[in-house]
């Protein structure tokens, strides 16, 4: 049973490609985030990019995103987040392999 | 400077690459636009592709199809974090042509679609986003891309832009969607290698398994599901969204739990995560689909969230191809009348009216509600489970109890009462009659 636990959330997301791009297609206001009581993107986010910071903001980092968009349609805030996809032929390349 | 085409479809899924291939049969000029570098490159699913409507559309497509195994083998289970019951079918029939259900890998099957659109003479245009529409008044006439020569232009444009769809957002065509519509998948490609899935889940040759699970996802409104590739297997959770943030389990941790539980952890031992993945699901159906058509453009497949999700049903790549290639006919009708207009569009709609893809969404449109309620997240699993345990568990010395006192025991212990198992029965029974 417990063969699989061993598999860290970093070795995980190492089983995924992405082609970085330069640009940041999501962007998260941290200040708004702050005001947030909720905070549901931090436990929903597949890609774990959301991490609460000790001032209750957030930090987020784009790279490894899957461009679900779980976390536009959790987020409560106007605001809080800017999303978009990455440009064509950036982003997860998605292979079963 | 502007390229022009009779039609431009965003998004190479089955929904866009069905439309294309609908429209470029005719002779007419159609730009498949795709933001990835490959078509499927961001698509996942479970996944089993139900291919009878590919019949009508490539004769004999399981010749040539790019596919893992034939589902003859599908189960449902119903769980508890300790206990399992499953109702397992198997049918020989679907191993054989025309076959009923097929595992495939998107990336793989994906790019084949979109392959036989190219040769019709689609123009696919991979690592390319659309970015926006471009409207005069509320006609749209095409689509704003980032590539360099960015704008292409269309008396009609078809959105196949999958779940999240900011085509047909911005042009207004969603007003009665909410967050508890949709659900993250998110899913673990597991190799194991053929000797061991066939030996583990009873196969042979090509054949195929697939199980979708209730009551494991931790309370947290959704499934699971188990689905035999020929070298892996995939095991995955769906989830309801403001279900999933509103807890504090991950949902790589769901999927843990599962592949942890003693009805599946056996099936997978010993195996390797070769790819993670995520993506959303729009489950719906009918009270959070868009308008379908404005002047100039339609919306198709998940775009239009067409998936049909009624808990031991998850199908979508049928409905987006079915709802695809409709759109790329009705596309090709109106540029003939001369009619691009909301109106002269209205061919799409009669056509998916008059097919699965609108009829099997009014007959489930209560399926989703009900199936993401509480009683059968949680309590239903539970009490068919204890009933299970009840009647498999030899008690002597003191003598069996009857089946009646038993169901009724059990009823009361998972706070179930009988008037909501029969409001539930009869909602049930109204749905699927
Ligand atoms: C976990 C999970 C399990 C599932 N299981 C099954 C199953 O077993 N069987 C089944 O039939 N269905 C299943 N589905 C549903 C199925 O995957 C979808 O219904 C289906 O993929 C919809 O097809 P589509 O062509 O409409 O959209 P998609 O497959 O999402 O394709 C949309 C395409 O548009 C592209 N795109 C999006 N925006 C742009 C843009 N702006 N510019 C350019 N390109 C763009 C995307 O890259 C993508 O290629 C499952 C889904 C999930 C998430
Ligand atoms: S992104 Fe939205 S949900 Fe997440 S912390 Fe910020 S405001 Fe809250
Ligand atoms: S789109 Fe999905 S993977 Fe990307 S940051 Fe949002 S929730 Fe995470």
């Amino acid at each position: 049973m417990s063969e699989f636990l061993p598999l860290s959330f970093e070795r995980r997301m190492d089983t995924v490609e992405f082609r970085v791009s330069e640009r940041a297609h999501i962007t998260v206001d941290g200040e708004a985030c702050a005001g947030c009581s909720t905070q549901g993107c931090v436990v929903a986010c597949p890609a774990n990019l959301f991490i609460p910071t000790s001032d209750g903001s957030i930090l987020f980092n784009y790279e490894q995103c899957f461009e679900c968009g779980t976390c536009y349609l959790v987020c409560n805030v106007e605001g809080a987040i800017t999303w978009s996809y990455p440009e064509g032929g950036h982003g997860v390349v998605f292979s079963e392999t | 400077m502007a390229t022009s085409f009779d039609v431009i479809v965003v998004g190479a899924g089955p929904a866009g690459s069905a439309a294309a291939l609908a429209v470029a049969r005719t002779g007419r000029s159609v730009a498949l636009v795709e933001r990835g570098p490959f078509p499927g490159s961001k698509n996942m699913y479970g996944g089993v592709i139900y291919g009878r409507i590919l019949d009508g559309i490539i004769p004999n497509w399981w010749e040539q199809a790019p596919i893992q195994r034939w589902v003859t083998r599908r189960g449902t289970m119903i769980m508890t974090p300790t206990q399992a019951v499953t109702v397992d079918f198997r049918d020989e029939g679907w191993g054989v042509a025309p076959y009923n259900g097929a595992t495939a890998y998107r990336p793989e099957f994906d790019a084949w679609l979109a392959d036989h659109a190219v040769e019709a003479g689609a123009t696919l245009l991979c690592s390319t986003t659309a970015t926006g529409l471009l409207k005069d008044g509320s006609r749209i006439f095409g689509v704003r891309t980032d590539r360099p020569d960015g704008e292409l232009l269309a008396p009609v444009v078809i959105a196949a832009d999958g779940v999240n769809s900011f085509l047909a957002k911005e042009a207004g065509m969603y007003h009665h969607s909410e967050p508890k519509h949709y659900t993250l998948g998110v899913k673990e490609t597991i190799h194991l290698g053929k000797q061991t899935i066939d030996e583990r889940f009873g196969l042979r040759g090509r054949e195929g398994a697939d199980f979708e699970i209730m009551g494991c996802t931790g309370g947290i409104p959704g499934g699971g599901f188990v689905y035999t590739n020929l070298e892996t297997v995939a095991v995955g959770v769906v989830l309801q969204l403001p279900g999933l943030a509103s807890q504090d389990k991950r949902p790589e941790e769901v999927i843990g739990a599962l592949k942890a539980h003693s009805a599946i952890a056996p099936l997978i031992e010993g195996g390797e995560v070769v790819e993670y993945s995520a993506h959303v699901i729009p489950e719906g159906g009918m009270h959070m689909m868009p308008d379908l058509i404005t002047d100039g453009m339609m919306i198709t497949g998940d775009a239009a969230a067409m998936c049909l999700a009624a808990g031991i049903w998850l199908e979508g790549v049928n409905f987006a191809i079915g709802s695809g290639y409709a759109a790329g006919q009705a596309a090709v009708e109106a540029l003939r009348l001369g009619d691009v207009s909301a109106a002269g569009l209205e061919g799409y709609r009669r056509r998916i009216e008059s097919s699965f893809v609108l009829a099997d969404h009014r007959k489930f449109a209560e399926v989703p509600d009900l199936i993401m309620g509480e009683r059968m997240q949680t309590k239903y699993p539970q009490a068919i489970c204890n009933l299970a345990s009840d009647i498999f568990t030899v008690t002597n010395p003191v003598p069996k109890k009857g089946f009646q006192s038993m169901a009724r025991a059990e009823l009361k212990r998972s706070g179930l009462k009988l008037s909501e198992v029969g409001k539930d029965m009869w909602a049930g029974f109204r749905s699927f009659r």
